[in-house]
């Protein structure tokens, strides 16, 4: 347990706290922005520098910049006039959450005695990856490119303006 | 966690304090867009249980651990979009995005 791992885990818990609590949504955006690179650098601590790399890309790149445009897109930056940010049954929702916390925290705690002391570093560049991928990964690569491209053109389908509707 | 016991610990209860918030934040706001937000806190949580695990488990070296990362941002990546791709279409189409007010299936 390192003083980088503290500092990491502060600003990576803090960006996911102030991205669910937040009024302003584009505020709430940019703290998740905040959570997703706190993770990458949490993942570079674990010396897994590619999988870094790709939620650096992923996400910070890519699916907060979908964030931020599907909030623009549906004019949902100002706060609502009446009701608050928070659903009826936020009560429910909140016991709920902090009940899964605390069989997550109590199962891992119970564990700790039987979890792995090792602290050497794995090697694994990018090479060995690639190499991972291309033979014994092939099938679920194939299959994940497949499932993207189905999802991106689903998803501007879904998207796209209807010319003959009522809009 | 403090005090000689393993760093996997550490991670873990990152992980789980990390899907709680989301899970939280899924549950209790009113924009359908913070709930995709909860979702995807949610997956990264996952991402980093796997990744403390292929880091501290017994054969890091066959890197199973870290391909299921990766095929899991991948997956979430199309899940974001379509999940924004529909939100859009629901704000087209009700003139909303908050959840408590769809309460209806038929268009």
């Amino acid at each position: 347990m390192s003083v980088v791992f503290f500092v990491l885990t502060a600003m990576t818990l803090a960006g996911a706290l102030a991205a669910v609590l937040l009024k302003n949504l584009v505020h709430c955006a940019l703290s998740l922005t905040v959570a997703f690179a706190g993770l990458a650098l949490l993942f570079l601590e674990l010396d897994a520098q590619f999988v870094a790399f790709v939620q650096i890309l992923v996400y910070v790149g890519a699916v907060a910049i979908l964030v931020v445009f599907a909030i623009l897109l549906t004019r949902s930056a100002e706060t609502p006039k009446a009701g608050g940010v928070f659903s009826r049954t936020w009560l429910a929702g909140l016991s709920v959450a902090a009940a899964v916390f605390a069989v997550l925290g109590w199962a891992v705690l119970e564990s700790t005695p039987w979890l792995p002391q090792t602290t050497e570093a794995p090697a694994a560049d990018v090479g060995q990856i690639g190499e991972a991928l291309m033979s014994r990964y092939v099938l679920p690569l194939e299959i994940v490119a497949l499932l993207l491209t189905a999802a991106l053109i689903g998803a501007v389908i879904v998207a796209m303006h209807e010319k003959d509707g009522a809009q | 966690m403090i005090g000689g016991a393993s760093p996997l610990a550490g991670y873990l209860l990152v992980a789980a304090l990390m899907f709680a918030i989301g899970l939280a934040g899924a549950l209790t706001r009113r924009n359908a867009i913070l709930v995709l937000i909860g979702i995807e806190l949610m997956l990264n949580a996952a991402n980093l249980n796997l990744i403390a695990f292929w880091r501290y488990g017994p054969h890091p070296e066959v890197l199973t651990g870290m391909m299921f990362a990766i095929f899991s941002i991948a997956v979430a990546a199309a899940e974001a979009a379509v999940g924004l791709g529909l939100v859009i279409q629901i704000h087209r189409h009700a003139k909303t995005v908050d959840v408590d007010q769809m309460n209806r299936m038929k268009g």
